[in-house]
């Protein structure tokens, strides 16, 4: 028995379930009523659909630069050798995951209402009552809370797997700290970064459920587009021609996370 | 990661999902209903289980939308659904419902007659049973709403600023918008309804926010002055707190019924019948009626009901406010325009 | 030693931020009132509640089976895969290593959607089956990447000297490859558990009848939480946590010692 047949099973399943489902989507979105059609493509890069792409873009940009400058940090500090206790403080990190994370977000607006808890506690301290919910401002950070353990667990597995004689090489050869970590440490580490701006930049931009809980809603994302398509209006022509077109950005991040990442195959993923 | 600690936590999450799957075997016939989230009587579920013997499975959904889409797939097989009317009208003419035997209804005769014998969606009333109606108003808090509210313009009055919740659903908010211009909410005429959206890009800077159900409770708690509200929602939320009132504005709104009705591809019509007529028996409609907290078609229901509540015209109300109130319609193929408004309302620039 | 008392003031905040809410939710479960956010009194009728709440427990059945299973089973297929994949040239392989990146990288929405598509296609009724072939579809890539480095790091000659040994293909990869990439089987199995537990995109597109946690949380939010929900997830997480210290008591000595 030869060892590479053992991919056989997995093969016959991508074939079905992830590549058969993609041509599907691709057929829908060039067809019209079962005949070959470019209208739902041109209606998808028209002037509503590119609104509400970019804006999705913006914030889900805005929080993928959030997550770097929070993560970064954290997975350092998870390396750290003072660190004791360092696999239970990584599975504390992960536990939050287990609990749904609607209800987590949705738990996130109860704190941030005008009603809420930080609200009644500004007010017993005599402070003016904020507008923290229904803003652009919650709607990133229910994305930064929601996506940060995915920034911060592939750097964490790029750093520790540096070799600690490296940093020490470094130093010996008379190196600052900012140098080892500007020269050493972060270019090791870049993968890490990469794989985790693809975990967390592309679930941002294709939200629905996080803006409908924290955002005000007066203004559609692309997810909420694509969902509605599908689940509201049944137009699954459009809604195919709008997946195509997250799928093509997919695609493109997936091809800069494959040159900054060329030995990994996915390794500094997890 | 260690082992230790995945073992445990597989095999202790394993335990419930068997005992579950072994609590399943049960060979009882089983009647699949598709209704709203919290919207029967537990109580009721389990004594129709117990007088028919059978086993109730009772899947919900959120909007009309996601349930006819999943229904049209024609990948579910429910045997009884309960839709609103304009979506109903819609089934109908795809041919995805059955026809009522009221033979095997015998309680029907409890339905009010005004319901009983059809309204715009079903005009002969041969597909559906109506379970609850209600209307679409104003939900306000009277701490923080001065003067008495009686027109939709209160909610493109500055004074308002921040402190309005909109329904984040298409046709509602168009239909009150339209409504309010002294239109049709079925309007299909594009020149009314631009007036209408761009009456709602107006409203955005006033906004609070766009919410679907979770508006009663922010109204609950104070979030805002007032809220577009489905009548019964208002009621759930007055019951939790007393300052909030509910308005049917003098412009009219919109009327609407929810009915169960029979999908075609139903593989058990008879038993679903039987579910039906037990919704109508008049102890069992008063019971989800006082569940729910929506008014309730059944005549014979209401008329053993509290005075207190069937009396009360904000959702009672006259037959003169009833004239004055709108069914949805299925609008075909000119949703698409309605969508496309939708997404023109929520593409401009913030208000805030 | 000030610089470790930053670190840990750090990765505290952190995990305050990442626990607030939790907290919230789990002291929501005992309040009186049915909405969040207004503190009427305390109670525990919601976990009184819940155990009577069909649908919460229905819901839970459908999450936990439908998790243990798709973790199962994309683990058993996918450490098979990894081990494939691993002794294939370098063309086919990097061809399917790019694909199996495909549901990692690809919003969820997009997956979601292209298995409904293909579901529909099919005439399959979209349910727990459906809705558990979705889960392993995207779980499987998880474990294969996790598998992966584990192979990578691997001895290449210790299957052969197996074999040499006398032992055949399937000994030699049950006595001395699998337990060698044990720890990235376990991984990808727990990854895979967590994923599965807390989807919702994908699962609200690939299921009508059934319906997991994630689901019905969803379209209570939308409608408005009820406490039992609270009270569920408070009973999830403080089993989570029990179960993780008292695993973890037993490690922490042997934790100094780990120099992965």
């Amino acid at each position: 028995m030869k060892r590479k047949f053992l991919a056989s099973p997995y093969i016959v399943w991508m074939m079905i379930f992830i590549v058969v489902p993609m041509l599907m989507i691709v057929y829908y979105a060039f067809t019209q009523d079962g005949s070959f059609s470019v209208e739902n493509m041109v209606r998808a890069f028209g002037e509503l659909p590119m609104t509400a792409l970019w804006r999705s873009l913006y914030m889900a940009f805005i929080s993928t630069v959030i997550c770097i400058i929070l993560g970064y940090p954290a997975a350092m500090c998870l390396c750290s050798k003072n660190l004791k206790r360092k696999s239970l403080i990584l599975v504390l990190y992960m536990v939050p995951m287990w609990m749904n994370f609607l209800l987590r977000t949705y738990a996130w607006a109860v704190i941030l209402e005008r009603t809420g808890i930080i609200n009644t506690f500004l007010a017993s301290v005599g402070l003016p009552p904020q507008k923290l919910l229904y803003t652009d401002g919650a709607v990133i950070l229910g994305m930064v809370y929601n996506f940060l353990p995915f920034m911060i667990m592939p750097i964490h597995s790029s750093l520790s797997k540096i070799d600690p004689m490296l940093i020490e090489a470094a130093e010996d050869l008379g190196a600052n700290r900012a140098r080892v970590f500007t020269r050493v440490t972060l270019p090791l580490s870049f993968p890490g970064i990469v794989s985790g701006i693809t975990m967390v930049f592309m679930p941002a931009a294709s939200t629905f459920a996080i803006s409908q809980l924290m955002g005000n809603n007066t203004q559609q994302l692309f997810g909420e587009m694509v969902e509605q398509q599908f689940r509201t209006l049944y137009n699954y022509n459009y809604g195919s021609a709008l997946s195509l077109v997250l799928l093509a950005l997919m695609l493109l991040s997936m091809a800069i996370m494959r040159k900054f990442d060329k030995n990994g195959e996915g390794a500094a993923l997890l | 990661m260690n082992k230790k600690i995945a073992l445990v936590l597989v095999l202790v999450l394993v335990l419930p999902a068997l005992l579950g799957l072994t609590a399943c075997g049960s060979k009882k016939p089983v009647l699949h209903v598709y209704n709203w989230e919290d919207y029967i009587d537990p109580a009721v579920i389990d004594m129709f289980e117990e007088e028919y013997g059978v086993t109730v499975k009772y899947s919900a959904f959120t909007t009309n939308e996601d349930m006819f889409a999943l229904l049209q797939s024609g990948a579910t097989s429910y045997d009884v659904i309960f839709p609103s009317d304009y979506i109903i009208e819609r089934m109908i003419a795809e041919d995805l419902i059955a026809e009522i035997d009221y033979s095997l209804l015998p309680n029907f005769e409890h339905i009010a007659p005004e319901f009983a014998s059809g309204v715009g969606y079903d005009p002969e009333a041969k597909y559906s049973v109506p379970y609850m109606w209600g209307t679409v108003g104003i939900l306000y808090n009277t701490t923080m709403v001065s003067e008495p509210i009686t027109s939709w313009e209160v909610l493109w009055d500055p004074q308002y600023d921040d402190n309005i919740l909109m329904l984040d659903s298409i046709r509602d908010s168009l239909g009150i918008t339209l409504k309010y211009l002294g239109y049709s909410l079925n309007s299909r005429d594009a020149a009314e309804l631009e007036e209408a959206k761009l009456a709602l890009i107006d409203q955005k800077e006033y906004v609070l926010s766009y919410v679907v159900d979770q508006g009663k409770d922010k109204m609950v708690r104070g979030e805002a002055a007032m809220a577009v509200v489905w009548s019964g929602d208002a009621a759930y939320a007055m019951a939790q707190n007393p300052d909030l009132d509910y308005v049917i504005p003098e412009e009219g709104s919109n009327i609407w019924v929810d009915a169960m009705v029979i999908p075609a591809n139903s593989e058990n019509q008879e038993l679903a019948h039987a579910f039906i007529d037990f919704m109508c028996r008049p102890d069992i409609a008063q019971m989800n009626a006082e569940y729910i907290g929506y008014s309730s078609p059944n005549a014979t229901a209401v008329a053993n009901m509290d005075s207190a509540i069937s009396g009360d015209e904000r959702f009672y109300p006259s037959p003169e406010v009833i004239a004055n109130c709108e069914y949805f319609h299925d609008l075909g193929d000119d949703l698409d325009m309605y969508n496309e408004m939708w997404s023109e309302i929520k593409s401009g620039a913030t208000g805030n | 030693m000030k610089k470790g008392f930053l670190q840990k003031l750090y990765l505290g905040i952190l995990l305050i931020f990442f626990y607030a809410p939790i907290l919230i939710l789990v002291i929501y479960s005992f309040n009186e009132s049915k909405i969040m956010g207004q503190w009427t009194g305390f109670t525990f009728k919601w976990y009184a509640e819940l155990l009577r709440d069909d649908n919460v427990i229905q819901a839970l059945y459908v999450t936990v089976g439908c998790a243990v299973i798709a973790a199962l089973v994309s683990t058993v297929v996918g450490t098979a895969a990894a081990i494939g994949i691993h002794n294939m040239r370098p063309g086919p392989r990097n061809i399917l290593v790019n694909i199996t990146y495909l549901p990692l990288v690809n919003p969820d929405i997009v997956t979601g959607v292209s298995l409904m598509l293909l579901f529909i296609f099919l005439n399959m009724r979209l349910g727990f089956f459906t809705m558990l072939l979705a889960h392993i579809t995207f779980n499987i890539p998880y474990v294969i990447f996790s598998v992966m480095p584990r192979l990578q790091q691997m001895n290449p000659h210790l299957y052969e000297a197996a074999l040499d040994l006398g032992a055949t293909p399937l000994q030699a990869i049950r006595r001395v490859v699998i337990p060698e990439i044990m720890p990235g089987v376990v991984s990808g199995l727990i990854m895979a558990f967590t994923m599965s537990l807390d989807d919702f995109v994908i699962s609200r597109f690939t299921s009508v009848e059934a319906q997991n946690l994630a689901m019905l949380i969803y379209s209570r939010t939308r409608t408005g939480v009820d406490p039992t929900i609270n009270a569920l997830s408070a009973i999830m997480f403080v089993s989570v946590i029990t179960l993780l210290l008292i695993a973890n008591r037993k490690s922490l000595t042997a934790d100094s010692k780990d120099h992965h």
